[in-house]
This record gives structure tokens, C-alpha cells and sequence, in this order.
């Protein structure tokens, strides 16, 4: 589904991601790990269209999207929930889930939305609660949320999140890792970046570890979860500190 | 200005109405293409560096007026009656030409809340004031959007110049005071607040009336500075606003 390979880019001078080769398979999940800094969220900018890759491709359905706005990326069916959130503060709960519906509408499929918005009512029962509220005035767990809400809304084929459970409870982190293995169930495809290694790769597929922007270990999920480098870097402070997860 | 000048001058060839849709347009376009040359290219339009580039374009315009149109101070015909004809409202004597000010302003501000706040193209624009990114990942084309918004903005203008221009007349260099006392008015009501801003244009309209009873009367003018300096160091959220609502302020 996608195809990563020798992605390079970064900031200005500042070169972040280091010949990046990676792809995801249709149906799956697969999480990526790695410390702050690793460019993690590098990543999935520059797959979304934010920030330019400087060399390599990006395949998405076999189609060259590297050098796509993320505009024409979303209507290809790539959507990317960003890190911390980004829901648009000053407007309701509905106005931001539908404005993630924006693609559908394009695509002609407006009739759709209504059938949708209900769907996503399903899946997170809060938000029809506070369908009038400012998603500014949302707790951290609503707002998150909300983003996988307003993310979905635009039915891609390929969902990409960033930290979605950076900040919050671990029941509500529990919530939002069931919704992510459900949408597999549904047919969808997940790409998952996580500091929370321990509960990324106890529901993925297969996994990566970044470091300093280049890839320096994958696997099945398994395979890393009893890798003993990734144990010692990624899981030691887990263990202790979220041994009931 | 530029909406005023258009119309008078088109005014000698076609009827009132025509010549005013033709200005509104004219100017819409004009909006358009400064965006186009002057906006879009910038790689991060923060939006003081856009406030910047505009006031520095109005500048050229101002004097590219000045040469098609010269110095001479001009005027639409009133609406309807005439200048010294009035209305009598309840023993109050008011210029018709008031009254179409203060209906099309009306008639402005419920159009525009109706359009960000119920169509899908308005909520677009409010999602890219509010977070650019994140407009983009839901698929919206935000420079299209900024373009839209000075499109909107000029054709707001435009508007507002024809209305007025019977009253105030317009020059080359009409405008700048206005834009002045608009901005003041804008930030007294809260920025994004159009129904707190009419509230805001009455108090600052009574307030420069009242002023020449206490101050000499050239001093009426610079009311509006002294009140947007206030209102920034004291409260910037504005006198409607609650510190609440400025931190999600949409701007
Ligand atoms: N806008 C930016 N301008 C310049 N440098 C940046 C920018 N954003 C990130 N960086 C740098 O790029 C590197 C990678 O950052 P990135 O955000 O991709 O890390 P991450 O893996 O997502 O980390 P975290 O787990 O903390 O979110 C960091 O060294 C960071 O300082
Ligand atoms: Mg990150």
C-alpha cells in the first residue's frame, strides 16, 4: 500500500531523515518506535505532503506521491492524525468532524457523510455527547479523538497517527488502541508512531525502530517485542512504570 | 476608496446599481490579483507580515489613484432623495442616505456570519485561520482560501465605500482614516466578532461626537488611535470578549 524508499528530508539546513526504506502492506498495522528526536513525526510529515522529501520515493498505491501537496495526498485516500492533535480550537465538535469529511464531498460522495458522521458517533460516543462544543474546550482524551474522528471522516485507505496516546489516561489510551485494532478488523490500514512501545507493538503487525532518522531494526512485532535491544532501549522503562498494560 | 472612485467613474456611463456591481467587482478582482502577485508565493504567511505587504500595497494604489483620478474630491449620487431631502423617524430627522449605511451594514454582517458559519466554504476559511496544517490534512487548498478571504475582503470594502460615499465623498486618498477606525472598532468588538463590532463602531461613534464638546475638533480624529492603544495595553480580547473565548480566538 505504501513503499517508502531512501526517503531524505528535514528542516532548512537541518537534515532529519536518513534513506528511510520501509512499507506497509494492505490490512496491516505497523507501528513505528523510536526515542524523541528520531523523527518519528518527520516521518509521517514528509509521507503526508507537509514537508517536502529532499530525495527517494514515496509510493502510495504504486502512484509517486513525494512531490504531492497533502491536499491531493488526503483525496488519494493517506490521511495522517497529527501529533498533538491539532483540532480546530474555535469551532464545534460537528464542524470539525465534518470538515474532515471535506475529501468526500470532492470526491463527490457527499451523500455518504450523513452515514458516516453516524459510524463515527459509534465509535466515540463522547463526541455526539458534546457535538456542540468548542474542541477547544475538549479534555486531551475528546480532542484525540476527535482528530481520529475527523481523520476518518475522510475514509482513507491508509491511516497514519502520531502519538495518539501521548498525554493521557492509560484507560483512555486502552480505547483508543481497541478503536485502531477494530479499524484493521474493518479492512483498514494503520500506521502507528508511538513513544509507548509496549502497547504499539502488543497490537501491530510488524514494527520499526528509528534512531537519529534511520531505520535500525524491523521485524514482526513478535520478533521485537522479544528482541533484547529493544527490551533494553524501548521497553525497560515501560516495563516498570506500565506493567499492567 | 478604490470601490467609491470605480463607481463614480462608471457612474457616468451606466445607472447606480450597474455601475456599483461593476466597482464591487472591479475591486474583487484587484483583491485577487494582489494576492496572486504579492501573497501567494510567500513560503510562511504569518499574518502580521501579510498586514505589513497589504498596508505597503495600499500605498501604491493610493497614489496609482492619484493619477488616474487626480485630487479632486468626488461623490455617488444619494440613493434615494437627495442630499438635503430626510426622513422623519419618530421626529428624528435622518438622511436617507443613513439609513441604506445602516441596512447593507446589517445585511453585511448577517450575510457574512450566515457564510463562515453555514456553508462547507466558510467553515474552510475558518478552519484555515485556525490551524493551516490541519486544514491542509483535511484536504482544504489553503492558499485558495487566503485568496478568497482578500477577495471577500475587497468586495466587503467596495461595498462599504459605494454606501458611504454619498455621505463622506471619497479621494484618492480616502480610506487610510477609515481603515484606522475599522481596525479600532474591529479590535474593541474582539477580533472575529462581526455582532460585536457594529456594538463597537456605535461606541466609538458616540464617543468622537461627544469628544468636541470637551476637546478642540481636530482632535476627533486621533479618538480612535487613543481608543486602540487603550484597548491594547489594557484589554486586548476586546470589551465583549471573555478572556475564554480570545484564547480560542479564531485569527
Ligand atoms: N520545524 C522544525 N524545524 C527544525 N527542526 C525541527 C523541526 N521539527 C523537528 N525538528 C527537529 O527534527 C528532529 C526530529 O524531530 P521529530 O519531531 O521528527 O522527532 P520525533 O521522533 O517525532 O520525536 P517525539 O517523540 O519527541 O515526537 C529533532 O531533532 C527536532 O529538533
Ligand atoms: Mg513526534
Amino acid at each position: 500500500m505504501l513503499r517508502i524508499k531512501n526517503v531524505e528530508s528535514g528542516y532548512g539546513r537541518l537534515k532529519v531523515l536518513k534513506k528511510v526504506t520501509m512499507h506497509i502492506g494492505a490490512g496491516e498495522i505497523v507501528t513505528i518506535i523510536g526515542a524523541n528526536g528520531a523523527g518519528k513525526t518527520t516521518l509521517l510529515r514528509t509521507v503526508s505532503g507537509l514537508i517536502p522529501a529532499r530525495s527517494g520515493e514515496i509510493l502510495f498505491e504504486m502512484k509517486e506521491i513525494g512531490e504531492l501537496p497533502p491536499e491531493r495526498i488526503v483525496f488519494l485516500g493517506c490521511s495522517l492524525v497529527p501529533e498533538g492533535r491539532q483540532v480546530f480550537a474555535p469551532m464545534t465538535v460537528k464542524e470539525n468532524i465534518l470538515l474532515g469529511a471535506y475529501p468526500q464531498y470532492r470526491r463527490k460522495r457527499g451523500d455518504q457523510v450523513r452515514e458516516d458522521l453516524e459510524r463515527i458517533y459509534g465509535l466515540f460516543p463522547r463526541l455526539r455527547e458534546r457535538e456542540r462544543q468548542l474542541a477547544g474546550t475538549l479534555s486531551g482524551g475528546e480532542q484525540q479523538m476527535l482528530a481520529i474522528a475527523r481523520a476518518l471522516m475522510a475514509r482513507p485507505k491508509l491511516i497514519m497517527m502520531d502519538e495518539p496516546s501521548m498525554g493521557l489516561a492509560p484507560l483512555i489510551i486502552k480505547d483508543i488502541f481497541s478503536i485502531v485494532t477494530r479499524l484493521r478488523a474493518e479492512g483498514g490500514t494503520v500506521l502507528l508512531v508511538e513513544q509507548n512501545a509496549k502497547a504499539a507493538l502488543g497490537i501491530a503487525d510488524r514494527g520499526y525502530v528509528l534512531e537519529t532518522g534511520r531505520i535500525i531494526m524491523e521485524g514482526t512485532a513478535e520478533d521485537l517485542l522479544s528482541n533484547r535491544e529493544v527490551q533494553r532501549a524501548y521497553l525497560g522503562r515501560d516495563l516498570d512504570a506500565e506493567g499492567t498494560m | 476608496m478604490l470601490g467609491g472612485m470605480i463607481a463614480v467613474t462608471m457612474h457616468k456611463l451606466v445607472p447606480l446599481p450597474l455601475a456599483i456591481l461593476f466597482a464591487v467587482v472591479l475591486t474583487m478582482i484587484v483583491g485577487a490579483v494582489i494576492e496572486i502577485v504579492f501573497i501567494r508565493w510567500l513560503h510562511k504567511p504569518s499574518v502580521l507580515r501579510m498586514v505589513i505587504i497589504t498596508i505597503g500595497i495600499s500605498i501604491l494604489i493610493r497614489e496609482i489613484a492619484l493619477h488616474i483620478w487626480g485630487e479632486s474630491v468626488r461623490a455617488l449620487p444619494y440613493f434615494t432623495g437627495s442630499s438635503v431631502s430626510s426622513i422623519n423617524l419618530g421626529g428624528v430627522y435622518i438622511s436617507s442616505q443613513v439609513l441604506w449605511v445602516v441596512g447593507i451594514g446589517a445585511l453585511a454582517v448577517a450575510a457574512l456570519t450566515a457564510f463562515f458559519g453555514l456553508t462547507m466554504l466558510g467553515r474552510q476559511m475558518r478552519a484555515c485561520a485556525a490551524n493551516r496544517d490541519a486544514a491542509r490534512l483535511c484536504g482544504i487548498d489553503a492558499k485558495n482560501m487566503v485568496t478568497l478571504s482578500f477577495v471577500l475582503s475587497a468586495a466587503i470594502g467596495a461595498i462599504g465605500g459605494c454606501v458611504v460615499c454619498p455621505i463622506t465623498y471619497v479621494q484618492y486618498d480616502s480610506g487610510t482614516q477609515l481603515a484606522i477606525k475599522g481596525f479600532t472598532v474591529a479590535i474593541l468588538g474582539g477580533l472575529g466578532n462581526s455582532t460585536a463590532a457594529v456594538g463597537a463602531g456605535m461606541i466609538l461613534g458616540i464617543l468622537e461626537s461627544f469628544s468636541i464638546w470637551v476637546l478642540p475638533t481636530a482632535y476627533k480624529e486621533a479618538i480612535s488611535i487613543a481608543i486602540l492603544l487603550a484597548i491594547l495595553f489594557v484589554k486586548p480580547s476586546g470589551i465583549f470578549g471573555s478572556a475564554e473565548a480570545a484564547r480560542l480566538k479564531e485569527f
